[in-house]
């Protein structure tokens, strides 16, 4: 059990290290087509192989860490910021602000995530940055919906009845109780939310809706590598393999907060 | 030959022996008790004779018999169809024991499916039968709803029914009749012994020694894991030689005067149980008669009690919820230092009055007054500075903790003047004065006893200074050693602070214990009240009488064979 959080903290110290620093671990350019190199198998030279322009992929998937990690990140802070608005308004608010912000995260509910997140997009243009906001708009409904449940269920505990029966004002009850044992819970959702939001971000733009080629992006390298699978299968294995590993282990790590949050 | 033949069980989580040495036997129709508090290994015991004691327990014994057939050498195999046909079990925390999502006759209906070939016709006719027998009113209504749909006390019958389906010759309940009403808990213990009556053999096992004085024939008292002393009722409760036994008996409330301790003063102080209440009688049924007035109890006057000054008064109190008047028209004053008892089974309206007298709920009708100034007409903006002034503590003290703050935190929490340098001394001088050690503090309340907890919650209510503390079911779900030890710390609190409490419970036995004054409720309204000896000594409304009737005492009666 224990081993499994230390692997997920290993990846994750991993990909951290790739995202600040690539060049330490990949001191190449991502971008330097060598036509002669093109599609090489791995090797001891190049350990992913090489694309059709003959690029390391090992040094594209190094150095799209970068980017493919602050879109997830990003996107789960927008979703979870906006869904904090949301569940805090509908879970403190009046009973009237409650029932209009709970019909209309159940709108949005209607449509499933993606296929918001593409609306989004044919809207604003596709592009690193709307693809993010995207992201991040399409989650948040969920969020908020399960911050709003967590505020009411801590708001009407017994321990805030206490609170009450010590004298305790509105303020410093939401101040000094709710807030906290609400903010333990986004913490936990913010972890597993990343995982989720770098594959909806790496599907858009694997779509061609997200990040351009040539840029080094998972998703991107992914679709570019969509044509050649048949033949070189190491052009689509190493940056979903990325994918797959933080996306894991960004899970599983928040599992294991969740669970620690359950025993203390 | 006997029924069932234990000799020499033990039971053992990895390194940790949870039972030892435990031998007894049991005939047909005979009920044996096992008594001891949480963690004693009661029900560990019971499990283990049914081969459920769990996949890590290492169980041995130099015999497990059942009727000639050795339960360790058995198959699981003939083990699964010993279970449910020759040994039913009534498991702890049977309120959850049932399915949720299937109507109780269903799920009283698979034994009977998997251990005998019927058509489904006779099936549902058994069940009807089964709980008809159990006294379920309305069986084929009954039977068809699913188990959020009954009250606590049916849902314990239809667990009693499932398990004596098919007639099993040995019965074991564990902790049956915990959680229930106290006239509920008198109907299932009525059901038992008829069981018994009838040839079943029951293995009785409670924390509760009035239940077990009620059915069993022998006891026997665990301690630790080991059987410290057994032997027939009378003898084991009448004439306890065990210090284990001895201080179990004298912790139970019940009949004990307001005012005498339920726990050794000190290490070593004798512990007397001649005036327990204990009363020696020919047949269980006997105990239905009203208690007699005792003497005068003698107990030092509280030198804090100025009479007279009213430091709660409610007057004509209603609250209605949907269709159910849950506080009919009830009023009460409660005085400087002294307790006033509220009593009733659930549902009786008691907890929304606690609720009203903190004024976290408006009443609908009526006020009450907290020190002579407007409490419930008052806005909450109003009442912040003489909040202060009440407290409360409730019967899940953890869930009243935010599960975030240390021991110390919830104390500190509580001062009036927040957190300040003075804090951490005051902090440590309410957990000692709660006989807690002060190094608690830096713990969470979680990992602490329900003891402990308790301990805790009392702590953060008298860290205001509070001139009333409003208790609901304080002690209700506590062992009944913990639970003196609880009372015995208010009842110290209550004479050096000069505290009042309005004290809430269904235990007839606590009430009578703590309170000066006690207000029956029923049906939300108040049936009787009155000084607490005066209404015990004589009820005057039948539903009191039929309560204080169903109450359980401690009470040996000598088996038809024994009686002279």
């Amino acid at each position: 059990m224990r081993a499994r959080y230390f692997v997920a903290l290993a990846v994750i110290a991993f990909l951290a290290l790739a995202a600040l620093a690539p060049s330490v671990l990949a001191p190449g350019d991502p971008l330097a087509i060598a036509p002669l190199d093109s599609f090489q198998p791995p090797s001891l030279s190049h350990f992913f192989g090489t694309d059709e322009s003959g690029r390391d992929i090992y040094t594209r998937v190094i150095h799209g860490t970068g980017a493919s990690l602050l879109i997830g990140i990003a996107a789960t802070a927008i979703g979870l910021g906006l869904a904090i608005v949301f569940g805090l308004l509908a879970g403190f608010g009046p009973r009237w602000l409650d029932f209009g912000t709970t019909r209309f995260l159940e709108v949005l509910f209607a449509f499933p995530g993606l296929l918001f997140a593409l609306l989004f997009i044919v809207v604003y243009g596709p592009g690193v940055v709307t693809s993010t906001i995207a992201v991040g708009l399409s989650t948040a409904p969920g969020y908020a919906r399960i911050i709003r449940s967590r505020v009411i269920q801590v708001r009407t505990s017994p321990y805030l009845e206490a609170a009450v029966v010590l004298g305790r004002g509105r303020t410093t009850r939401i101040v000094r109780h709710v807030l906290p044992n609400v903010a333990g819970a986004l913490f936990v959702l913010g972890t597993l939310g990343v995982g989720q939001s770098i594959v909806w971000a790496s599907s858009l733009s694997y779509l061609g809706l997200g990040a351009v080629p040539p840029a080094a992006e998972w998703g991107a390298m992914l679709s570019a590598g969509r044509t050649y699978i048949a033949s070189f299968w190491w052009m689509t294995f190493f940056p979903g393999l990325f994918i797959v590993l933080s996306a894991a282990a960004t899970t599983l790590l928040g599992r294991a907060i969740q669970q620690r949050g359950r025993e203390s | 030959m006997s029924l069932l033949s234990v000799s020499g069980l033990s039971v053992a989580f990895g390194a940790r022996t949870v039972v030892s040495d435990v031998s007894f036997e049991l005939e047909p129709g005979e009920c044996i008790g096992i008594v001891g508090e949480s963690g004693s290994g009661k029900s560990v015991t019971a499990r283990a004779l049914l081969g459920l004691a769990g996949r890590r327990a290492r169980v041995s014994a130099s015999s497990l018999a059942f009727d000639g057939l050795e339960i360790q050498d058995a198959t699981p195999r003939r083990l699964r169809s010993l279970r449910g046909r020759e040994i039913g079990y009534v498991s702890q925390g049977a309120l959850v024991a049932l399915d949720p999502l299937r109507p109780v006759g269903r799920e009283i209906s698979d034994s009977l499916r998997l251990h005998t070939s019927s058509t489904p016709a006779q099936r549902r006719a058994r069940v009807l039968e089964l709980l008809a027998e159990v006294g379920v009113p309305e069986p084929s209504l009954r039977a068809g709803q699913r188990p959020d749909e009954l009250s606590g006390g049916l849902r314990q019958r239809a667990v009693i029914a499932s398990a004596i389906a098919l007639r099993p010759r040995l019965l074991i309940a564990d902790e049956p009749t915990t959680a229930l009403d106290s006239t509920v808990q008198a109907g299932i213990l009525d059901l038992l012994e008829r069981l018994r009556e009838q040839g079943t053999a029951l293995i009785l096992i409670s924390h509760d020694l009035a239940v077990v004085s009620r059915l069993a024939s022998r006891v026997l008292v665990m301690n630790a894991g080991q059987i410290v002393e057994s032997g027939p009722t009378a003898q084991v409760l009448g004439e306890p030689r065990h210090p284990y036994t001895r201080r179990l008996i004298a912790a139970v409330p019940t009949d004990r005067p307001r005012g005498t301790r339920l726990t050794p003063a000190a290490e070593g102080a004798p512990v007397s149980v001649g005036n327990s209440g204990l009363q020696v009688l020919d047949d269980p049924k006997t105990t239905v008669s009203a208690p007699e007035a005792t003497s005068t109890p003698e107990f030092p006057t509280n030198p804090v009690v100025r009479a007279g000054a009213a430091v709660v008064s409610a007057s004509r109190l209603s609250r209605r919820f949907g269709g159910t008047l849950a506080v009919d028209d009830v009023s009460f004053t409660l005085e400087r230092g002294r307790t006033l008892g509220v009593v009733g089974e659930s549902g009786s309206g008691k907890t929304t009055v606690a609720r009203l007298v903190l004024a976290l709920d408006r009443p609908d009708s009526g006020d009450v007054r907290l020190l002579g100034e407007p409490w419930t007409t008052a806005t909450e903006r109003e009442r912040r500075a003489l909040r202060p002034r009440i407290g409360a503590i409730y019967q899940d003290a953890l869930s009243s903790f935010d599960p975030r703050m240390t021991v110390g935190g919830i104390v500190a929490d509580a001062l009036t003047h927040g957190r300040s340098t003075r804090a951490g001394a005051e902090v440590t001088a309410l957990l000692e004065r709660v006989g807690l050690d002060a190094t608690v503090a830096g713990r969470r309340p979680l990992h602490l006893s329900g003891g402990q907890q308790q301990r805790v919650a009392i702590a953060r209510a008298i860290a205001a200074k509070p001139d009333v503390i409003v208790c609901d079911e304080p002690v209700s779900s506590l062992d009944v050693s913990v639970q003196a030890q609880v009372l015995d710390l208010l009842d110290d609190l209550q004479r050096d602070l000069g505290l009042s409490y309005l004290f809430i419970t269904h235990d007839l036995g606590v009430v009578r214990h703590v309170s000066d004054d006690v207000l029956v409720m029923q049906h939300g309204r108040v049936v009787e009240s009155g000084p607490t000896e005066a209404v015990f000594a004589d009820p005057r409304e039948a539903y009191t009488r039929a309560l204080f009737a169903s109450a359980p005492r401690i009470a040996v009666w000598r088996a038809p064979s024994e009686r002279p």
